[in-house]
């Protein structure tokens, strides 16, 4: 059996070329068995073989961990500029428009108020599948706005990060400050008494890692998930050695001491509404 | 080859230069040779003027990390009348990465904090080329609540190539320590001035770059990612780090035109390597205006006007949404 490698996510898109038909069947990259996609979609997008967990996009995650039709979504209109007439061998306006097109999102980041098992709160996620979920403008103001109306409305707030990007290197140091804009509105929302549930599936790497999604009074990660703040292939180029199997993982920053809990996909709704009822809110 | 001190589009300055010291050399110089070393003189001047007038974003890079381009240590000795370094960070060890302790400025009580890079290969290894691990921003930050504590105003100095990219950095909570410091900086009562001297080097910059006033030396660089990283992921060669270098719009001119720095520190002719004693002169009138004006304010404005200066920074589209922003007063959801 194949061992899951979490360090070949970039490599993920291009499993369908290999071979195996996209489609009725796909390729679980935690065991090397081809599955069936219905299965995989029945079981939260989980390897019922292996339990590899994979990659789930925005309106699926909503669907999974809050109540049915209860998500009311803010600043959909939101949208991306280019404010560097940024351009490398694509030029980032036609990314963008490509991202939009293929994930029907208008940015990385969706946010609103919903319920969870009854219990109402702010929520907000970065999809991996929009320019590897990274932090730009838009993706920085629309948490800091759901961060400010969580703090007004004084209800919990739970962010799941999925973003191997980190901050977007194609709005430059204007996604670096979005990482101290959210911070700092974080701040205030825990000097307020907020709770704040970080979720930390895979990947979630460099300034989303090293902004809000560590910053939880409560931080879980799924399983296996890649977490760190400097990507893996950077690490091993600087220090010149092999890195230890499980480095970055779920499991190794819970060794580590920075995730509270690895909990499974299939427990997470249940999980975050027992935490949320712990903090009395 | 030039040599390693001496960058490749300043050679014709050097080569005037040396010309210069020859002359100046001769015992009883004739008329003549009076007269080419005044224009020679101007000739330098012009030369520097002409080249440094129009530095492209990857020149600006090596002039940022140019070897002789005066560092922490450099200006702890020329801007500071005292230093009184304090080290550790109370749980893992003391990170030679990030210079801490208090400090004056004529008459002015401060607590510094600062990336060295290191001046040789000996202080390079020792300071890890300015590259802090986890202990290095907790140092950082228990130092600024301790003068936050006091009232002492924190001067912050980013000179760094990034935050260190390896396998005990990761261990010990490198993404932790940097994201706890945006948090926790932000809160503190007191204030609180960031430079950029050299390198301004992503997170591992803006792990001690929250502050009240946020300036950049004329020629260095403050960016999301180094130009040999973004060239390595979007064009798939470092060799165009040039491309990446002026894609990013990290120069200080443009910092300045985004909103992200406050205050853009005029470098000598030539740029700061060729004048350590200057450039500390101008940056220490810098430090101290900014001292002075930034310590009229209560501690709750203060804290308002940090908030606010990082708020705003961001370029979007509202256009399309239909939502209006949430609107701390207006007593409904939005
Ligand atoms: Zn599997």
């Amino acid at each position: 059996m194949a061992k899951s490698n979490p360090h070949d996510w970039l490599t993920h898109a291009d499993r369908d070329k290999r071979g195996v038909p996209a489609g009725l069947w796909m390729l679980c990259d935690g065991c090397g068995s081809t599955v069936y996609r219905a299965d995989v979609e029945d079981n939260l997008n989980v390897c019922p073989e292996c339990d590899h967990h994979f990659y789930v996009p925005a309106a699926v995650r909503i669907a999974q961990l809050l109540d049915e039709d209860s998500f009311e979504e803010w600043h959909q209109g939101l949208s991306p500029l280019d404010p560097l007439e940024f351009a490398d061998q694509k030029s980032y306006a036609d990314r963008l428009a490509a991202e939009q097109k293929k994930t029907g999102l208008t940015e990385a980041c969706v946010v609103g108020r919903g319920y969870m098992r009854g219990r109402p709160l702010v929520f907000g996620l970065t999809d991996a599948g929009f320019i590897m979920g990274s932090m730009g403008s838009v993706v920085g103001e629309k948490l800091t706005r759901a961060i400010e109306e969580a703090t007004h409305l004084q209800l919990p707030l739970v962010i799941v990060s999925g973003s191997g990007g980190g901050a977007r290197m194609h709005e430059g140091i204007l996604s670096l400050m979005q990482m101290g804009k959210v911070s700092a509105a974080l701040a205030r929302f825990d000097q307020a008494g907020g709770l704040f549930i970080s979720v930390m599936t895979h990947p979630t790497m460099g300034g989303v890692a090293a902004s809000f999604a560590s910053l939880g009074d409560f931080v879980i990660a799924e399983p296996k998930a890649l977490i760190g703040f400097a990507g893996p292939r950077v690490i091993k180029s600087t220090v010149n050695m092999e890195l230890p199997d499980d480095f970055q993982t779920s499991e190794f920053l819970l060794q580590y001491g920075f995730v509270d809990r690895i909990i499974r996909r299939h427990n997470l709704r249940s999980e975050l509404a027992r935490l949320i009822d712990y903090c009395g809110q | 080859m030039p040599p390693l001190n001496q960058l490749v589009f300043e050679r014709p300055i050097y080569v005037l230069e040396d010309r210069l010291a020859d002359l100046e050399q001769q015992d009883d110089p004739s008329p003549e040779v009076r007269q080419e070393i005044r224009d020679l003189r101007v000739e330098i001047t012009q030369k520097r003027r002409e080249i440094f007038a129009d530095l492209d974003a990857w020149q600006i890079t090596q002039v940022a990390r140019h070897p002789e381009r005066p560092q922490t240590l450099d200006y702890l000795e020329l801007v500071f009348d005292e230093f009184v370094e304090l080290h550790g960070d109370r749980a893992y060890r003391d990170d030679p990465a990030m210079l801490t302790g208090l400090g004056t400025l004529d008459s002015l009580k401060v607590l510094f904090v600062g990336q060295h890079k290191g001046r040789n290969i000996k202080e390079r290894e020792k300071h890890n080329y300015g590259m802090a691990h986890p202990e290095g921003y907790r140092k950082a930050l228990g130092k600024m609540q301790m003068a936050a504590k006091f009232g002492l105003p924190i001067v912050c100095f980013i000179d760094t190539p990034g935050a260190y990219p390896g396998i005990e950095a990761e261990e010990r909570g490198q993404a932790y320590n940097i994201a706890y410091n945006l948090r926790e900086i932000s809160k503190l009562e007191t204030p609180i001035i960031c430079v950029v001297i050299g390198e301004g080097g992503s997170g591992g910059a803006l792990g001690i770059g929250i502050g009240d006033h946020i300036a950049i030396l004329q020629y260095a660089y403050y960016s999301v990612i180094s130009p040999e990283g973004c060239a390595g992921i979007l064009w798939k060669d470092v060799k165009y780090r040039d491309k990446a270098a002026k894609a990013l719009k990290f120069t200080s001119d443009n910092l300045q035109r985004l909103g992200v720095v406050d205050e853009v520190v005029e470098e000598p002719l030539g740029a700061a390597h060729r004048d350590h004693r200057q450039m500390a002169r101008t940056l220490k009138a810098s430090l101290m205006d900014a001292i002075r004006e930034l310590s009229e304010f209560s501690s709750e404005e203060l804290l308002e006007r940090r908030y606010e200066k990082f708020r705003r920074l961001g370029v979007f589209d509202e256009s399309a949404d239909s939502d209006t922003a949430p609107d701390p007063d207006a007593g409904s959801d939005s």
